[in-house]
């Protein structure tokens, strides 16, 4: 059975890989949407630290032989550590002014860091190895799905929906999202609120580490790796409402798959099918699906 | 030329030759050497600041500096767009008074230099890129290019494993004008040598993900996966291939396009067994190891890929050409280098072609098993040495307008 020519098969095959680059885009677009929601922040820096998550994770391996999991664990702490270093002593003096500043400065860190790891690791990238225990693939049917790409599905699935549960339905996430309704407040009830921003900032960063670590053993180790991507997962935080949490996991996936499509059908436009669907929303709602006018 | 010109330059010789040395009569007293490259994207560590030591190193060997010719090296970052490219040249030729470019890799970026070099009059000296209409449909009289193109790649590679089984393709093409040139010239070695082609995708320049396009490959069946693009979409096309179980599902990759370099990044458990033409590796013989040392010395201990050997020779060559023609008039130039016979340790002993076509041998490698190699950078076994009249399209064929 052909769909639009397409064997049904295929387009099965088509759809799960789209389901996977959506977990990347999910778990890029949820950091994001952490760090804008609570900070007012555009985390430019982003791409940069997904970048530093995945080198993080072959250096541990390269230079101290620690494996993938512990990568998963580690790599996020030590990088999102560097990002409260940045929120600390740069990012603080931010909040009052306009988002632009925000933008600037985390821009031209990620120019910086990346150039760093460019000139001292050339832009062809390192190896990382696939762990053990994904080497191979399960034949559903339809499609090969190597096994690694599965545990990315399952892991970000994960991911998001422990955030999202953190910030939704626990007491620490209330007091977050009544932080950023109104510091003076809660700050008055007793709580650090310049700490838990610290924190939040890093949580962030960490996200981004953790998918880093997780396009490692996918992608070449190279410091553009995060440069390709941040554009692409600005759109979709645009495109799910800047800030909604459930909009950046959802959107995530669904460009993923959106955009798999059009590698079938018309491939040469995959690049920027994203960015038409992003105009096309914004025209209807110009606060994304899931934002709130402000 | 006014008459009073001439009776300077005339008077310029004389008075050089009556000085006794070989001092050329140069615009400015200086050549200018502009390496234009990809210095921080995907194809930085294949030509990008290499280059410029590889450049550096020739203008070295040559002397400049005991002959008494001043030479000077700018470099240029082109981002892979054709109008940064374009604006880097015009503001070279123009105000800071290059003499020469060289390198630029990235297809559509070179055939824009290559217009503006022919309109200034200048030389352009092509080792990076890759498409075959500069000798082609895009030649003209002042550019030369160097080490390798689409149709030597095609005909290497591609015949190669058309012989041995790999009769159906299906092409993964880089979406544009370099993609296009080395899918076309392929194809065409394919179909010549009873093959068929199954399918191709074109992907955009560049990609991350090629799960996607690598399934399309998997279910068009075809024996071969042609990889018609380069550095960092090369390596992660069969870096996810290898993850797709491309070569385990009885499917071959064929790395049109693939530099020392990839494999380095790749690693030799995932690029083993890969079929590759180049027209240089280090440990071909004494002279190219020799030169390859000293070139690691210089740059973080990389070895240099077959890039940074034909910009390494073709700047050679030029100044040799420079110092004949005592002047650095591009097309004169251009004319010379194409008259002399080149000799250096990278190629050897070559020449010219009259439709700027530089011919010397080339290779058909494969990567080594790990268990094959002696250490970094040991990398490559010689398959097949396809002879310096058999490496490049025919003159004929090419339909250069300096081929009567």
């Amino acid at each position: 059975m052909d769909v639009l020519g397409i064997p049904t098969q295929a387009l099965f095959g088509q759809l799960l890989i789209g389901l996977i680059n959506g977990a990347f885009y999910a778990m890029m677009s949820l950091g994001l949407a952490v760090i804008f929601g609570l900070l007012n922040i555009i985390n430019f820096t982003h791409g940069a630290q997904y970048m530093m998550g995945a080198f993080c994770a072959w250096f541990l391996l390269e230079r101290a032989g620690i494996g993938y999991w512990w990568s998963l664990l580690l790599a996020p702490v030590i990088v999102g550590a560097t990002g409260v270093v940045i929120e600390r002593t740069m990012l603080s003096r931010l909040y009052q002014l306009d988002h632009l500043y925000g933008l600037l400065l985390t821009f031209g860190l990620a120019l910086i860091i990346q150039g760093v790891f460019t000139n001292y690791y050339g832009s062809s990238g390192q190896p990382y190895r696939l762990p053990e225990e994904f080497a191979g693939a399960f034949n559903l049917g339809f499609m090969f799905l190597p096994k690694y790409r599965a545990w990315v599905i399952v892991a970000s699935l994960l991911v998001c929906f422990g955030t999202w549960f953190v910030i939704e339905r626990t007491k620490l996430g209330s007091y977050l999202r009544a932080a950023t309704e109104n510091p003076a407040l809660v700050q008055a009830f007793g709580v650090n609120v310049p700490r838990m921003i610290t924190l939040t900032y890093g949580a962030g960063v960490g996200l981004a580490a953790l998918a880093g670590v997780m396009a490692a053993p996918i992608y070449s180790v190279n410091p553009q790796m995060g440069a390709n991507l941040i554009i692409v997962v600005f759109a979709v935080v645009v495109i799910g409402g800047m800030g909604s949490i459930l909009g950046a996991i959802l959107t995530g996936f669904g460009l993923g798959v959106v955009e798999g499509l059009t590698k079938v059908f018309y491939p040469e436009a995959s690049n920027t099918v994203i960015f038409v669907i992003m105009v096309l929303v914004l025209l209807v709602k110009p606060a994304g699906l899931f934002g709130k006018e402000r | 030329m006014s008459t009073f010109k001439r009776t300077m330059v005339g008077l310029a010789v004389a008075a050089a030759v009556a000085a006794g040395g070989a001092q050329a009569q140069v615009s400015d007293n200086v050549v200018k050497i502009g390496v234009m490259n990809d210095q921080s994207g995907t194809y930085a560590d294949l030509a990008g600041p290499g280059s410029v030591v590889a450049a550096k190193m020739a203008i070295e060997d040559f002397g400049a500096a005991a002959k008494g010719m001043k030479v000077e090296v700018l470099v240029g970052d082109h981002q892979n767009k054709p109008d940064v490219g374009a604006n880097i040249a015009r503001q070279w030729y123009d105000v800071d008074k290059v003499d020469v470019i060289v390198d630029v890799p990235t297809s559509s970026v070179v055939l824009a230099v290559n217009e503006i070099t022919k309109q200034k009059g200048k030389a352009l000296l092509v080792s990076t890129g890759a498409t075959s209409d500069l000798t082609g449909k895009a030649c003209n009289a002042n550019a030369i290019h160097w080490t390798y193109d689409t149709w030597m790649l095609a005909n290497g590679t591609g015949s190669a494993i058309v012989k041995t089984g790999g009769d159906s393709w299906f092409f993964l093409t880089a979406d544009y004008a370099f993609g296009h040139a080395l899918e076309r010239d392929t194809e065409a070695v394919v179909l010549k040598n009873g093959g068929k082609v199954a399918g191709k995708v074109r992907h955009p320049f560049p990609s991350s993900d090629f799960s996607s396009f690598l399934l399309q490959a998997q279910s068009s069946k075809a024996k071969v996966v042609g990889l018609a693009n380069a550095g960092g979409d090369t390596i992660n096309s069969i870096k996810q291939g290898a993850e797709f179980g491309i070569v385990r599902g009885g499917q071959q990759f064929a790395g049109l396009l693939v530099f020392l370099t990839d494999v380095h990044a790749l690693g030799l458990n995932t690029a083993q067994g890969l079929l590759l033409t180049e027209a240089f590796y280090w440990d071909l013989n004494d002279q190219t190891r020799a030169f390859a040392r000293r070139f690691a010395a210089q740059h973080k201990g990389a070895m240099p890929t077959m890039a940074h050997a034909g910009v390494y020779a073709s700047v050679l060559h030029y100044l040799k050409a420079v110092d004949a023609a005592k002047t650095d008039d591009g097309t004169r130039v251009i004319a010379k280098m194409k008259e002399l016979p080149t000799d250096d340790p990278a190629f050897g002993k070559g020449s010219i072609r009259v439709d700027g076509r530089k011919i010397h041998p080339v290779y058909l490698f494969e990567v080594k098993k790990p268990a094959e190699s002696k250490g970094a950078w040991d990398y490559y076994k010689v398959r097949a040495t396809i002879p310096a009249d058999q490496a490049f399209r025919p003159l004929a064929d090419g339909s250069c307008p300096l081929v009567k």
